[in-house]
């Protein structure tokens, strides 16, 4: 094994993609966490295709849902961080007006996978019903 | 154009690369026994063209896996595996580990800041 060959997952210590935000505005934040664990955020597509894969007969469908379910959960970390950043340093008071009090309250500063709407991240989300087609078209409507 | 010429993408990958391959593995000095200046510049730099090569290496994949045959997508994809882990082998020496399976004599990963926390951002 050469370095930067794995035998596993293996986290990389950089963003898919670069984010540095400079302006606080919990506001925006409040309404970006549903992409992190909301219905059809990065958390459900990545379990959708993660656990999809196990049953998929084709050979390259195995590797398509493997392949984007691992891309997908770099997402939600650049989704997560982007949450982070928009509410780093926010004065309670800033907090309570975007209407994250509750939210503060419950989860303090980590970035806990709910809805948009406060609700917690739920499996009810994503379908694996053991039909890769019905299985495909429940992914189309993901990400739709 | 030939499809020998098609195959030729420059991603070193023939006859005496194993034996090449081999041997930059064997240099494992991982630099942290070395005085460090890190210039931000040259790092932010680097770690974007480190993010290119991934990206178009991830992207590559995902065709792939519906396209195995396409040659050409997979000497591209070759290519830009063997620069992506030259220049990460070059950018860890300096600036620290990008992945926990990079060889150190002292524990590295803590010192750099986390990507959330605008580390290696």
């Amino acid at each position: 094994m050469g370095k930067g060959e794995l035998l596993m997952w293996t986290y990389n210590k950089t963003l898919q993609y670069p984010i540095n935000i400079k302006c606080t505005d919990p506001k925006l934040a409040k309404v970006i966490i549903s992409q992190y664990g909301g219905p059809d955020g990065e958390l459900a597509a990545s379990l959708r295709y993660l656990s999809q894969r196990f049953g998929m007969p084709d050979q390259k469908a195995k590797a398509i849902l493997n392949d984007i379910g691992t891309e997908e959960l770099a997402h939600l970390e650049m989704v997560g961080t982007i949450v982070h950043q928009l509410t780093e340093g926010a004065s309670i008071e800033e907090i309570e007006n975007a209407g994250l009090g509750a939210y503060y309250t419950d989860h303090g500063v980590d970035v806990y996978p709910q809805s948009a709407a406060g609700m917690p991240f739920t499996a009810a989300y994503i379908a694996c019903k053991g039909d890769p087609i019905a299985n495909l078209q429940e992914d189309l409507a993901a990400d739709k | 154009m030939s499809l020998e010429g098609t195959r030729n993408c420059g991603c070193g990958y023939g006859n005496n690369t194993e034996v090449s391959m081999m041997t930059s593995n064997m240099n494992n000095g991982c630099g942290c026994d070395t005085e460090r200046t890190v210039d931000c510049d040259l790092k932010e730099e680097m770690l974007q063209q480190i993010r290119s090569y991934d990206f178009a290496i991830n992207e590559l994949a995902l065709y792939l896996d519906t396209h195995p045959e396409d040659e050409k997508a997979l000497c591209l994809h070759r290519k830009y595996c063997k620069q992506a882990r030259d220049l990460k082998d070059k950018y860890q020496k300096v600036y620290g580990p990008l992945t926990i399976n990079y060889p150190c004599n002292k524990w590295r990963w803590l010192e750099e800041p986390w990507p959330w926390e605008r580390g290696n951002y």
